[in-house]
């Protein structure tokens, strides 16, 4: 019985959180197929015969799946499910969207957001936004699983040569329609995949003053990313958002500004390596987990900061 | 049309949970519990519908113990019309609420059925997409945007990248995501009428669904403990520490 792992895809290249979960993958057993599905995603398909330890790649290549919608991609993966003792995907918006689906159809459970792998049934994860790891196991026939994308050690992107199939009859639930995106392009890295994280809280005071972190991450090849207390005064999008409900990060160094270190803001980035907190009120609950603390107005201190960098 | 709401009783999101020391889950004794974030905003979003003439009745449910009559009293407070308790000691998994919501539909016949994009106890992000799933409805997850056409809905949704709109065929499953609307809170002369609203009762076998769960939690421990660093007194010390100290930039 292999495993199956459905890559996260822009149909030219495969996302960072995929290597992540072949990683998780190839930690249950060694007989890790991928699936790409996508409309013209031929490039992507080469891209991940090249991830080390995968064994072989099936691309589903047609209009159907250009927008990840979850009946039509959920479909695909139900129809190539024999066979598989493991289906899954990363702990992404798309990932979120469709397993559960599958999982559903093949009538089975599904494990969200796993962090480690125990055994090939019992699986780590954790719940209460973090405060709390559960070690599950898993008696269903399939195990259907996601991955956080922090929580294992990616595989290399290069070096593999697997042999590429193509797959899948092509379904149309016929219940949804894609109608339009807003990506916001941004020159800096994406949250999930930036090595350094500078965020602003309620502390921001509004959105205009969050250019004084673009300017630091500018020179620090940094994301920019916001606690939800700064999403909900309507300071920046929510994509930027950081913690339980957000994004999970896990960068070299996460600089939280005005930030106050709300349980469901750390949930998101307690894993960092070294946390940076800046905030002027001493007490503040991010001072508990950060490595280096500096208590002072951000609005002098980031400004400082920018100038010595 | 008929909007039904599915709310789960969880932890109130101010209490800090703390595990139990012989690791078989975490402290509920005298816990404020309240109902799921998420799942106020979908109770939101269905009483707006109803208040902008879209919908003719609003519909609470929630899967779980009797205590679970406090959050139902609490959707009607907001201005659900009525509520369904499926009354269930078991320690009810995604797949087993989306059946039993799965069976309400088929009684109800709701167009509608919005939930929480995630409970904030478990964390799974499930039962919205299972519950479309059994039915073979669409599923427009983590809106922040809705908006009803002629047997359709078109939802804005959150996606990693920014934002999508899609447009599915009702009856659907919508979940809900932060920005979709700021829930109200409960006046008190509503609190007083919501005790007068009507809310049945069944059992999962009523419903003949079995929620005998197939994933067994065998032990729930804290997670390990980030230590305290150092405070540093000026930004140039602060700087000079990342540069050859942490050697992170």
């Amino acid at each position: 019985m292999g495993i199956l792992v459905i890559a996260d895809n822009d149909n030219e290249s495969i996302k960072a959180p995929t290597l992540v979960t072949v990683a998780a993958a190839l930690q249950i057993g060694d007989n890790v197929d991928v699936l790409v599905a996508g409309s013209g995603c031929g490039a992507a398909g080469e891209a991940a015969a090249k991830i080390g330890g995968v064994n072989k790649v099936l691309v589903a290549d047609n209009d159907t799946y250009g927008h990840d919608l979850a009946e039509n991609l959920a479909a695909l993966v139900v129809e190539l499910a024999a066979g598989y003792s493991h289906i899954m995907t990363s702990t992404t918006t798309s990932g979120k969207n469709f397993l559960p689906r599958v999982a559903a159809l093949l009538d089975v459970g599904q494990i969200s957001d796993i962090t480690a792998v125990v055994s090939e049934d019992t699986f780590e994860r954790p719940i209460y936004a973090g405060n709390a790891i559960a070690t599950v196991q898993s008696s269903d026939s399939v195990k259907v699983i996601t991955v956080r994308g922090t929580a294992f050690d990616p595989v290399p992107a290069d070096g593999g040569s697997a042999a590429v199939e193509n797959v899948g009859s092509v379904t149309d639930s016929g219940v949804s329609t894609w109608d339009r995106e807003q990506i916001v392009e941004r020159d800096r890295p994406e949250l999930t995949a930036a090595s350094v994280i500078i965020s602003g809280g309620r502390g921001m005071q509004n959105g205009d003053n969050f250019t004084l972190l673009e300017s630091v991450a500018d020179k620090l090849g940094a994301a920019v990313g916001a606690s939800r207390a700064a999403v909900d005064a309507g300071f920046v999008p929510n994509d930027m958002q950081v913690g339980q409900t957000g994004k999970i990060v896990a960068p070299e160094l996460y600089v939280a500004v005005g930030i106050s270190g709300a349980i469901q803001h750390l949930a998101g980035m307690k894993d960092s390596k070294v946390i940076v907190a800046i905030n002027k009120d001493e007490d503040a609950p991010i001072f508990q987990v950060a490595d280096y603390g500096l208590v002072a107005d951000l609005f002098k201190a980031v400004p400082e900061m920018d100038g010595l960098l | 049309m008929k909007v039904l709401v599915a709310a789960k009783r969880v932890v109130d999101y101010n209490v800090n949970v703390r595990v139990l020391s012989d690791e078989s889950g975490v402290d509920l004794n005298n816990v404020k519990m309240s109902v799921n974030p998420f799942d106020e905003i979908a109770i939101e979003e269905a009483v707006r519908l109803k208040e902008a003439g879209k919908a003719e009745e609003v519909i609470v449910v929630s899967v779980g113990s009797s205590a679970c009559q406090e959050q139902i009293r609490t959707a009607l407070a907001l201005g659900a019309d009525r509520g369904i308790l499926v009354e269930t000691e078991e320690d009810v998994q995604p797949l087993g609420i989306a059946k039993v919501l799965k069976a309400i539909m088929d009684k109800e016949q709701p167009e509608i059925v919005i939930t929480g994009k995630q409970a904030i106890d478990g964390d799974n992000s499930q039962t919205g997409q299972m519950l479309a799933a059994l039915g073979g409805y669409g599923q427009a997850t983590f809106a922040s945007e809705v908006e009803l056409g002629d047997g359709t809905a078109t939802v804005t949704r959150e996606i990693d990248g920014g934002l999508e709109t899609i447009t599915v065929k009702l009856p659907a499953v919508i979940t809900t995501d932060l920005r979709l609307n700021e829930p109200r809170y409960a006046s008190l002369p509503n609190i007083m009428k919501a005790k007068k609203k009507p809310v049945d009762t069944y059992s999962p076998a009523d419903l003949g669904v079995d929620v005998t769960p197939s994933i067994t939690t065998l032990k729930v421990s804290p997670p390990a403990e980030r230590q305290a660093g150092i405070t540093v007194e000026t930004v140039e010390e602060l700087v000079d520490k990342l540069k050859n100290e942490a050697k992170v930039i």
